[in-house]
């Protein structure tokens, strides 16, 4: 809602207002698609503008209700977020409140039906996405796994009990998750993983032993989603809580990317975990990759919001910085790269729309998660070094914020999958022929 | 007591847009534009939410007047809360010329159709800054008012509240049915959660024409030009007041 602090300034400002008694003019394109044949009528003596925020006109592809999420959350990112990121970032604390306020606005775990969650369109997750992540990537990625890499393996492999006990609470940010697969020697070949998980008939729970790292949330999580390899040589997931004897969350020190959120290991030593607390409904490592491709499909637009503060904070800056004599943004040079910068974000997000109405639909396919998250993270971290580029000495402090994103950024190209392991997916995909592994 | 509370809200530019004459100085340009809800409008509706939350009253009902997209704005007050609204169609030319005394016969006529305890508006908008719907419509009901307000609270079958008025803060207490309109202080508006977007969609907005309510909205006033405020000259620093005093009968101001 579009009030608070900035409100006060504007309503003493007198010079910001035309002078007028009574006028108003109809229509505006944002969401005039009953007015369009008058719009088309019109449109002979009628030039198109071209809105550089919004190259191609996404804002038409959205529904009135895409629209209104987006609008509401991207107040309250800017509003209560925002004002965090610079401290929360340069101390490298994650404030925990922000799951709490989050879980109010109601967007953790969104496309979900029930149990507390809104149940929206796979679109508005993605625009969820975008506004978090043009705050910061941290934020973002704390989002991302309680939504994508918690609650939705809960959601879809999950026992009726599973879902009521716990998806309710991850839902309000009552408890916090983390999503345990990578391992300290397996993050890209997660198949090898060393991690195990040896049932014991008499007591009916399952010994878990191994480590995983780099896990997002864990110092601090309530709960893990943890992949082991059970007796039969089949990965499983396990829900393991905080208090479980042998399990330990020790926090990763010295970490230059997505210091607003809280990273470390899961280490377990023979924890028991009652079968109770097993996913039956997955077996392999399909249970993990379906995950995945629910967080990639939201780093996708995630990567993109990151990328558009970046150009945004880019183009002002060479707005107003002068040298000899003129604005740094009259040069050929600032210009190509805002052209490129431009492009690249108008395209990805036209790609990014299309892949979440064909996962509304169900109609999507893991290649295409793949080739958009490899897209928009590449390009998006290439978007954000040019930008810190631009605004030279002061593209490096962190008061300018690009320095952040392109720290960030770093993480975001690496973690659910590498560039280059995206590119071997598809690589598969258009030859047949895989090159994983130096084996047929 | 219908327990029924009316809330006017009115689809303005974004404050946070830079406005722009139109070439023809005909008035803004609004084609392509941002637009949300008057933020007074937002506190009002807030306000009203929150005394349903209390329980003092039963059902909120957003009202807009305005084209197709004045639909929008009553879908966000849904998502804050509100129970129905309603669409008072207005278009084209009429919607031009369509200022406070209209808005206030059409919220007049609404009032006492739907029964309405309260009507609650933003006490300004920011696109004109009128500050008359408020006052007229509880002219034209007869109603007490109770304008600016930064609290309210209902005791009874009254209303106390608490009014910022340029001496201070002036409380009155007043009979129900009564108008009340919004000031700045009055409550900080909620975000619309995911869930309440969700829900809103199956809210109701009943859609209705000015003639529907007898009211006729032709206008008295007509604009003859629209202009930005001319620009801000550089100032003079003077060393002392004799200096000031010199340069203001100079400039003829004294």
């Amino acid at each position: 809602m579009a009030l608070r602090g900035a409100l006060w300034r504007l309503l003493l400002d007198p010079h910001r207002r035309a002078v007028v008694s009574a006028c108003r003019a109809q229509g505006t394109a944002a969401a005039a698609r009953c007015d369009n044949e008058k719009v088309a009528s019109k449109s002979k003596t009628q030039k198109v503008q071209f809105n550089w925020r919004d190259g191609l006109d996404l804002e038409g592809l959205l529904t009135e209700e895409e629209i209104m999420i987006r609008d509401s959350f991207r107040t309250y990112c800017q509003e209560k977020l925002m004002p965090r990121i610079l401290m929360a970032n340069r101390n490298e604390v994650f404030d925990r409140e922000i799951v709490s306020e989050m879980g109010e606005m109601g967007v953790l775990g969104p496309t979900i039906k029930g149990y507390g969650c809104a149940g929206t369109s796979y679109v508005a997750y993605g625009l969820i996405a975008r506004e978090v992540e043009s705050v910061d990537s941290g934020y973002r990625s704390v989002m991302s796994v309680q939504s994508s890499l918690v609650m939705h393996p809960i959601n879809a492999y999950g026992t009726e009990e599973q879902k009521q006990k716990y998806l309710p609470k991850l839902a309000r940010g009552e408890i916090l998750g983390c999503f345990g697969l990578t391992e300290p020697n397996h993050g890209s070949d997660p198949s090898g993983m060393e991690t195990r998980a040896k049932y014991n008939p008499s007591s009916r729970t399952y010994s878990v032993t191994g480590s995983k790292t780099w896990i997002t949330n864990s110092p601090v999580a309530d709960v893990a989603v943890v992949w082991a390899k059970c007796d039969d040589g089949k990965v499983r997931g396990f829900i393991l809580e905080r208090g479980m004897k042998g399990l330990t969350t020790p926090k990763i020190e010295g970490k230059f990317s997505l210091r607003a959120s809280a990273t470390g290991m899961i280490v377990m030593d023979e924890v028991e975990v009652p079968e109770e607390n097993l996913l039956p409904n997955v077996s392999g490592l399909a249970g993990p990759f379906g995950c995945l491709n629910n967080a990639r499909y939201g780093i996708a637009w995630g990567a993109l919001g990151a990328a558009e503060f970046c150009f945004h904070a880019a183009r002002q800056y060479t707005l107003d910085r002068i040298q000899f004599g003129v604005p740094l943004a009259r040069n050929q040079l600032m210009q190509k790269k805002m052209a490129d910068m431009l492009t690249e974000i108008t395209i990805g997000l036209q790609a990014c729309v299309q892949l979440g109405r064909l996962i509304d639909a169900k109609r999507a396919a893991p290649e295409m998660i793949s080739m958009l998250k490899r897209n928009s993270c590449g390009k998006a971290l290439d978007i954000a070094r040019q930008a810190r580029d631009m605004l030279g000495g002061n593209g490096i402090s962190d008061e300018y914020h690009i320095i952040r994103h392109v720290m960030n950024l770093e993480a975001v190209n690496t973690y659910e999958g590498t560039h280059d392991i995206h590119a071997l997916i598809l690589g598969r995909a258009i030859t047949g022929l895989q090159s994983f592994t130096v084996g047929k | 007591m219908s327990g029924r509370v009316l809330v006017g809200v009115k689809r303005v530019i974004d404050y946070a847009v830079k406005i722009r004459v139109k070439p023809d100085n005909s008035g803004v340009v609004t084609d392509g534009v941002k637009h949300s809800m008057n933020p007074f409008c937002e506190i009002a509706v807030e306000e009203a939410v929150k005394l349903k939350e209390k329980k003092f009253i039963k059902e909120v009902v957003a009202v807009s007047c305005g084209p197709q997209q004045a639909q929008e704005t009553i879908r966000t007050a849904l998502a804050m809360g509100a129970d129905r609204g309603i669409h008072v169609e207005v278009t084209g030319k009429d919607y031009d010329t369509l200022g406070p005394l209209q808005v206030s016969k059409i919220f007049a006529a609404l009032a006492k159709k739907e029964d309405a305890q309260l009507l609650i508006l933003g006490k300004q908008a920011i696109d004109d800054d009128c500050n008359q719907t408020g006052q007229m419509t509880a002219a034209l009901l007869d109603w007490p008012q109770g304008t600016f307000a930064s609290e309210v609270s209902l005791e009874g079958d009254k209303i106390k509240v608490v009014r910022e008025i340029d001496g201070g803060l002036e409380t009155i207490k007043i009979n129900t049915p009564a108008v009340l309109t919004a000031d700045l202080r009055l409550n900080t508006p909620r975000y619309a959660t995911l869930p309440n977007i969700m829900k809103a969609k199956k809210k109701k907005i009943a859609q209705v024409k000015p003639a529907d309510l007898g009211v006729d909205i032709t206008s008295r006033l007509e604009v003859l030009r629209v202009d930005e405020p001319p620009q801000r000259l550089a100032g003079v620093t003077v060393e002392t007041v004799d200096d000031l005093v010199a340069k203001l009968k100079e400039s003829g101001t004294i």
